[in-house]
């Protein structure tokens, strides 16, 4: 008979080696998903045992203590005492310490020993500190703390064959067996004196660096100068969004073409009808519209787990934190509100690296306010067809100006929505004070890095992919039923349900300036912001798609008023038109209401500023 | 700003001497006398806010170092805590009184 799954679950404090030890162990057999109602990542992967035990692991969130102050921590501290509902107590806790600064993570480890669980204690990044000469008498570490210890090397081969031997054993029923729990919160004097008693055991047992890293040291004194910093972390930022739009850009048109030519393939194979246009407008442009983004992802993500394991994160964090600080926003929020100029998906996925819930959450809420690029086309597409070329104050391109103004007023909109939120929504959390360990730095393992790259790119596939094809879907099937009778006049989606839809709206619309066509194009628009552009072309029965956007504004400027356009612009610095995006903050938040949140608070600023400007520009004689 | 409002805390007749981690400048370095999260005027309530410093190993008796500092208002602040770097705001330093 073979024997169940043991258990065990990865804890340590954040930077700890423990997510390396992790994709060490288990490698690509890792399933990432959110634990029940909260937005914290659970992280469980697969391996077996040289003896060959089937092994289950889980990374649980970095904690200094099991206090418990954010979920992330609750989640950690849950798992370890079994109280923790549809999840399995861990078999054995493996407590991963970084072996160049093992202070704090000892002092959790006292803390953890109360638990009763059998814990070893893993000295990971055994290497690194081996080479900085500092030395662990590894038997006496065992006796003084009274739980197992092994060291391991995460990034080297073999590096866990200590940690393999040991859970062999222990799954053989040769270690520790659980004891009562004893622990409850501690209290500042109980702390102190766990923190005293881990100093001890340290200056009995290691002995520290005669060299310090002096590496980290000569970085920091450049990447952490006030000024000196910011500098570097701009150009950082600048080689990431060249890479984001410069290197994805073949690869995305590549993709693109390549889902246009298969739809024309199904269209040239096909008889007209039903089925060719499900399968051409519907599942493959669908399909097709999810998946060009994957390039964005993947570099953005290269970026940030680079960063991430380099041990720069951190520093961006510290550079940003008061600059971001005045708007409510945590240092970490930076990165991803930046990828988010990109595309707000890629943005809202990376708002994992930061730890805090609320932050997170405010983060997750204002990203899609960030100028993304497809909003690109219909920016461009209304501006040259409305704004003239001129020169203002002899030097500055009227249309490169508006186009600017558009930018501005979606950081500014941003900034003063997350002020909000902090002032209105979020009151009852705790806020989180800026408190941060700035880790030595660490060559990125490639390795590590792939795996990360890999389960990302195959979670945005498997489940954005998902409820995205089915709001594509139900779009094509808005612009497509009922059928246009035979001998129609008009384009096709001019009787369709999106038609109807479109003109039921359209009164609603009209103190905006929205006339029924534009109502009816911001329909299929909901699949993807672009896509409104070549909707306008079919709703003004222009043949030729995003191809004839020249053609379309030039049409679009005898039918609509200069104040007409306007608002249409305003409209798309804040209307949630993406579903792409939507159907990223509910997984990402693991819930519908913050999806809908976000729907209701765009749409309502959308409205409120197309009003504003329509009838300013009316009243001064645009309309 | 509210943050660069750095009040002293209130030294009573426990806390013998020292001063608070948040006034120093770049470049400081001492040892903690002691904790004193009362008067910080951090969002965080006293014992949480000392549980968190413990936690980052900020104990009596450690040497800490400010290594560097944000340009807006010099804050936040890095401090050197034995052999672990930890970044701070000036604000939840000052509960932390050095000599």
């Amino acid at each position: 008979m073979e024997a169940p799954l043991l258990h065990l679950a990865l804890v340590g404090t954040p930077n700890s080696g423990k997510t390396s030890l992790f994709n060490a162990l288990t490698g690509s057999r890792q399933k990432v998903a959110n634990y029940p109602g909260v937005t914290v990542e659970r992280k469980e992967g697969f391996f077996v045992t040289p003896l060959g035990r089937q092994v289950s692991v889980v990374d649980l969130p970095g904690t200094y203590s099991l206090r418990g102050r954010s979920p992330d921590e609750e989640i950690t501290r849950d798992i370890v005492l079994g109280k923790a509902s549809g999840e399995t107590r861990p078999d054995l806790v493996l407590c991963v310490a970084d072996s160049t600064n093992l202070r704090l993570t000892i002092r959790l480890l006292l803390e953890l020993k109360r638990t009763g669980r059998p814990i070893v204690l893993v000295l990971n990044m055994f290497d690194i500190a081996t080479r900085r000469g500092i030395t662990v008498d590894v038997t006496q570490m065992a006796d003084a703390l009274g739980v197992p210890v092994v060291t391991s090397i995460a990034v080297r081969k073999g590096g866990t064959a200590d940690l393999l031997k040991l859970t062999d054993e222990i799954s053989a029923g040769v270690a520790p067996q659980p004891q009562e729990n004893n622990w409850r919160p501690l209290s500042v004097a109980e702390l102190r004196a766990t923190q005293r008693e881990a100093d001890r055991i340290i200056a009995s047992t290691v002995s520290l660096p005669s060299r310090p890293d002096t590496w980290t040291a000569r970085i920091d004194a450049v990447v952490l100068h006030p000024v000196g910093g910011l500098i570097v972390l701009a150009l950082i930022l600048f080689v990431m969004f060249q890479a984001v739009f410069a290197w994805a850009q073949p690869l995305m048109e590549l993709l693109s073409s390549s889902f246009d030519a298969l739809g024309q393939f199904v269209h040239d194979t096909l008889p007209a009808g039903l089925l060719q246009s499900f399968l051409q407008n519907g599942v493959i442009s669908g399909v097709g519209s999810v998946i060009v983004f994957l390039p964005q992802i993947i570099i953005i993500f290269l970026f940030i787990l680079l960063l991430e394991d380099f041990g720069y994160m951190a520093r961006a964090a510290f550079l940003m934190d008061r600059i971001m600080g005045g708007a409510g926003l945590h240092g970490r929020a930076f990165i991803p509100l930046l990828s988010s100029f990109a595309c707000a998906i890629p943005g809202i996925m990376a708002t994992r690296v930061i730890d805090n819930r609320r932050d997170r959450l405010t983060t997750i809420l204002i990203a899609p306010l960030m100028t993304c690029s497809a909003r690109i086309p219909v920016y461009t597409l209304i501006i040259s067809a409305f704004i003239p070329p001129k020169q203002v104050w002899g030097f500055i391109n009227l249309q490169g100006l508006v186009m600017f103004g558009l930018y501005a007023a979606g950081i500014i909109s941003a900034l003063l929505v997350s002020f909000l939120i902090k002032f209105f929504m979020l009151r009852d959390y705790a806020p989180a004070p800026f408190m941060l360990e700035l880790p030595d730095y660490k060559m990125p393992r490639p390795k590590s890095i792939a795996i990360g790259i890999f389960t990302r790119a195959k979670m945005f596939l498997q489940r954005a992919g998902t409820t995205i094809f089915s709001m594509m879907v139900l779009i094509w099937f808005l612009a497509s039923f009922p059928q246009p009778p035979a001998g129609a006049a008009d384009p096709a989606i001019n009787y369709s349900l999106a038609a109807i839809l479109g003109k039921a709206i359209a009164p609603l619309l009209a103190p905006v300036g929205f006339n029924w066509q534009i109502a009816v194009a911001l329909i299929p628009g909901m699949a993807a912001r672009e896509v409104a552009v070549a909707a306008l072309g079919t709703v003004y029965a222009i043949e030729g798609g995003k191809e004839a956007a020249e053609q379309i504004g030039q049409v679009l400027a005898t039918k609509w008023s200069l104040a007409t356009a306007l608002s249409l612009l305003a409209w798309y610095i804040f209307a949630p038109q993406c579903a792409s995006t939507l159907a990223v903050i509910r997984r990402e938040t693991g819930s519908w209401k913050w999806m809908a949140t976000t729907f209701a608070y765009m749409l309502a600023l959308a409205y409120a500023a197309s009003l504003v400007v329509y009838n300013v520009a009316v009243a001064l004689g645009a309309g | 700003m509210t943050d660069d409002k750095t009040t002293l805390p209130q030294t009573s007749a426990d806390t013998p001497s020292g001063s608070p981690l948040g006034l120093a400048e770049r470049g400081y370095s001492g040892v903690i006398q002691h904790l004193s999260a009362g008067g910080a005027g951090s969002a965080l309530s006293d014992v949480e806010l000392e549980s968190r410093l413990i936690e980052l190993g900020f104990v009596e008796g450690a040497k800490v170092e400010i290594l560097h500092e944000g340009i807006v208002g010099r804050d936040p602040i890095a401090v050197r805590v034995d052999n672990v770097t930890i970044a701070v705001r000036r604000r939840e330093a000052m509960a932390i009184i050095v000599a």
